[in-house]
This record gives C-alpha cells, structure tokens and sequence, in this order.
C-alpha cells in the first residue's frame, strides 16, 4: 500500500531527534488522530542548518517527516515555506488517499518551528496553515 | 527470510481436507441444487450434509442453519431480520459496545428506520455485565445482541448468563460467534441462544461463507428476497461448493478442536506473559482467562499501531492492530477505546491471532525482534521523549 520510497524513509527515517538548544519548536498532530510530529530547528543567516523531529504515528507519518526534514535542510527561511504537505507526499511518490490528510502534516510541523524562531525573535509571523487546524477526521463520516 | 503468519483472524489457508472436499462441486458435481435432475440432486445432498456438519458444530438442528456469505451477512441479517419482523412488538435493541461493526452499523441501519438503540457497556476487560443487559431491557426490547468472543481483545462472554436473562424478559437474544465457532467450544441449544452468526473463514473454511442459526419457529424477515433458497430467508444460487467447504471446517473443528487449540493456548499464554515482560510499558488487552485460545493483543505505549506491524511486516511476521492509522476509517477501535484506554495508548494497538502449526521457534523469533522494534520506534516517539522528562 506504500510506495517504496515512503517504505524507504519509514525504515530509515533521516533527522529523527530533538535539538536541546533549538531556536523553533513546532508540533502538529494528537493522539486521537493518530499523528503527533515534533519539529526541532537551529537557524543560521536565515538558514535551516539543522533539523531534527520526532514522530507518533504511523508508517506514512513517519515517512512524510523524514522526507520534509531532507527537503529542508539547508533552505532559507522563505524556501521552507513554500514547502507544502502536496509536495512533500508527491516527493515520497505518493500516499494512500486516506492518509493524505491525517498524516502529511509534516511541513505544517516545520513550519510552525519557523514561526515559532520568529516569534522569539520578535519577527513578524508568516500566515498560519489551515489543514493543520483541520487534521480530525470527522468529514469522513462514511454516512 | 522466516515468515510467520500470526493474523489468522483476518485469513487463513483452507484446511487441505476442506479444499479437497470443495473441489468436485467446481467441477463434476457443479449442479444447481434447486434442479429437479441428477446434478440437482448431487448438490441438494451435498448442501444438506454440510447444513447437518454446520448445525452439529453449533449444537443445532440441520434446518436452523441457513447459509451466508459471510459473519458479515449473517449478523446483518439477524439484527435487521429478526428487528424488522417483531416491529409491531417493539423498537428497541440491545447491544454491546464492544460488538463487530457488522452489528453496531446494522443496529445504527435499524434506528434510521426508527428504532432506538442502548449501548451496554464492557468492563476494562471488554466483558459484558449480564446485569447491565438486564438493566437495558425495557418491555419495548425485541431483541439483544452480545458477541460471544471479541475479535480484537479475544474476551469471551458470558453468553449463557446473558441468554438466561434475555429468556427470563421473553427476549429474543442473538450472538455474534463468528470469532467463536470453531475456536472454542459453542452450543447454542445448551446456551438456549435464539440466534448466532458465525462463518467458515474463522476455522480454515473458505473465505465467503457464513452461516446464522435461528431458532425454530422464529421469524425473521429475509434482507435478499427472490427465489425459495434457504428456507425462502436467504434467496440465491447456493454457493455449493463454499457450504460444502464450511461444513468440511465445521467437522474437523468440532472433531480436532481440544488437540488443535491447545498448543495455540500455551503458545498464546507465553506470548502474553513474555512479550510485555520484555518490552516494557505494555498494556494486555482483553480478559486473561476468559479468552480465545489463539489470541494475543497488546497496547504498546508510546508508539503506533501501523508502525509496529509495518516494521514487523518488514522483519516477516504478519500481525494486526486496531490503531486509528491502521484501520481505513482511520479511527481508533472502538473495542480498546469502551474498555476504558484513552486514545494515544489505544493506538499502541497490536493483535496476533495464532495458526495451527504455529511453533515455539515462531513465538521466540517474535519474542526476540518485537523489543527493539518497539525501541526503535521509541527513540522517534514525542511521546517517549515527554514520558522521560516526567520522570527525570
């Protein structure tokens, strides 16, 4: 049911940790859904120069994180951004329909970090994403 | 790679001797039991032997069986059935909050039509009070339903009890044993049940094949109307040679039950005592005693469900959970939730039902890579991260 890159980054999730000192912390996700991801960020000259993250959940959850920790590596704090639950699944080569919602949460857990840097340091804060509100899965009431 | 295959409940390969048996009605013996001719008459014998295995695994009568297609059907067709014909009697139902969605959505069917529906609960083991059935019956109630072993935490209930309570309110009782018969022993006509569901796939029959037992001279309105099978209850070409494949699994299983289930059982009990034991923080779900044989489940806190049976999966053993992520409607069970767990342990959910010929080999294999799978997915865990900080 999972592509083979989704397997690829559940069994070998890159930039699983905390970061002690870290300049963002967001999180995402409840258990009652399923999901939780923990976003940990150390910026530098408007750079993401380390990422780390911790996950409760399932395979796709964990996958998603792994591969958005990798997509933003490296990025400007802008880059990150852009960067969108859509993409994250298209670069992991797609998730199962169900999924989609519950468990790409990973680049609102990422940004919610940067917002997070930026309200310490007194930075005016980008928009706030909207399916992170959304994630409950009460829409999907078969009748 | 070994692979061990501990999801029995949700498949199984067919029993050899079941697979031989069914064979001819796909080729030689492909008659319609309703013809009036030779090949007619070959698979009106063959259905009728295998309605008398059926019934004498259930304690039964050959002519209280009627086939389905599936548990699924035949709990359908009980609570819908057997309603909708005593509605100018009443419009309530009883239930457990711990049934198959099969009866809980059937019964959610019936209140759209009008009828009301009382949930009784399940103790932290997943048992039904028979008291608290007592309790839920008002002179409106037509009928009660309560499984006689859960599919998720192996809890078996006190069927009997609650049958004696339906019979002193002069209400009909119907019992979901699809996870039962064949597993443990089940007599309908000692219990004095007045219906009860159960299905071939459960005890190495075929896939497709259920059977529900109604009690003589009750009536039961059919959900497939059309021609004069199965007691004009259940219309349809017979399915003849999946009904001679589950009445193959019903002999063997009433013959074999105590010297098939019992090294299940002890391979079971070890499982249960060993793997929280080595692993740590590990809830066992379901009743320790009153249980299936073959079954085994756990809430592994801190982790998710559809983690550890993926990464079990990738390490070659098959198992299952109940976890919201793992279950297509992406909801956490039900079953985990009534027995009191709060959500993020419930998502620890995982559920290992044991085949015949399962091994101590199997068990320690299983035994030796669930600890670090469980770690592994710790070390990922917010949850864990949180739990540590508590304590240090």
């Amino acid at each position: 049911m999972y592509t083979d890159k989704v397997m690829d980054h559940f069994l070998n999730p890159r930039n699983v940790g905390t970061i002690d000192e870290a300049d963002g912390v967001g999180q995402v996700g409840n258990p009652v859904c399923g999901d939780m991801m923990t976003f940990y960020i150390k910026v530098k000259d408007d750079r993401l120069e380390d990422i780390k993250f911790q996950t409760f959940g399932c395979g796709a959850a964990i996958a998603v994180s792994s591969m958005v920790s990798e997509m933003a590596k490296g990025k400007n704090l802008a880059e990150a951004m852009a960067i969108t639950n859509e993409l994250v699944a298209r670069e992991l080569g797609g998730l199962p329909k169900n999924k989609m919602h519950c468990s790409n949460l990973g680049a609102d857990a990422l940004h919610e970090a940067i917002r997070d840097y930026k309200k310490k340091k007194g930075e005016p804060l980008p928009p706030e994403d909207e399916a992170s509100e959304a994630a409950g899965h009460e829409d999907d009431e078969p009748d | 790679m070994r692979r061990v295959y501990f999801d029995r409940a949700a498949a199984s390969p067919v029993h050899p001797d079941v697979l031989e048996a069914m064979i001819p009605y796909f080729k030689d013996n492909f008659g319609n039991p309703q013809s009036p001719y030779t090949e007619g008459g070959l698979a009106l014998e063959a259905v009728g032997r295998a309605r008398a295995q059926v019934a004498s695994l259930v304690g039964v009568e050959p002519g209280e069986i009627h086939f389905t297609a599936s548990g699924s059907e035949a709990n359908n067709m009980a609570l819908k059935g057997l309603a909708l014909a005593r509605r100018s009697k009443g419009d309530h139902l009883v239930i457990s909050a711990v049934e198959h969605v099969s009866v809980i959505n059937s019964a959610k069917w019936l209140e759209k039509l009008g009828f009301k529906i009382t949930t009784v609960p399940v103790d932290s083991e997943g048992r039904v009070d028979p008291q608290a059935v007592e309790s839920a019956i008002t002179p409106a109630t037509v009928l009660v339903s309560v499984m006689t072993a859960n599919n998720e935490v192996g809890t078996v209930q006190p069927v009997e009890d609650i049958a004696a309570v339906c019979r002193s309110r002069d209400v009909l009782f119907h019992t979901d044993a699809v996870a039962a018969a064949g597993n443990i022993p089940v007599d309908a006509a000692r219990w004095q049940v007045d219906a009860l569901s159960l299905a071939g796939d459960q005890f190495y029959g075929p896939k497709g094949t259920g059977a529900l037992f109604i009690r003589k001279g009750i009536k039961v309105l059919p959900l497939i109307d059309g021609g004069v099978q199965e007691a004009g209850r259940r219309a349809g070409t017979e399915n003849v040679a999946g009904i001679v494949g589950l009445g193959q699994a019903a002999e063997i299983a009433a013959g074999d039950m105590e010297s098939r289930t019992a090294p299940l059982a002890a391979l079971r009990d070890r499982l249960i005592d060993e793997l929280p034991e080595r692993t740590g923080h590990v809830v066992v779900t379901g009743a320790r005693r009153a249980r299936l044989p073959h079954h085994a489940s756990f809430c592994v806190r801190f982790v998710e469900g559809e983690a550890m049976v993926l990464s079990l999966d990738a390490k070659g053993v098959a198992a299952a959970s109940g976890s919201a992520c793992s279950s297509k409607s992406l909801r956490a069970s039900h079953v985990l939730l009534a027995m009191g767990l709060d959500h993020a342990t419930a998502q620890g959910s995982v559920v290992f039902t044991l085949q015949a010929g399962a091994s101590r080999e199997d068990l320690d294999y299983l035994l030796g890579i669930f600890p670090p799978i469980v770690e592994r997915l710790r070390a990922m865990s917010p949850l864990y991260t949180e739990f540590l900080k508590s304590r240090s």
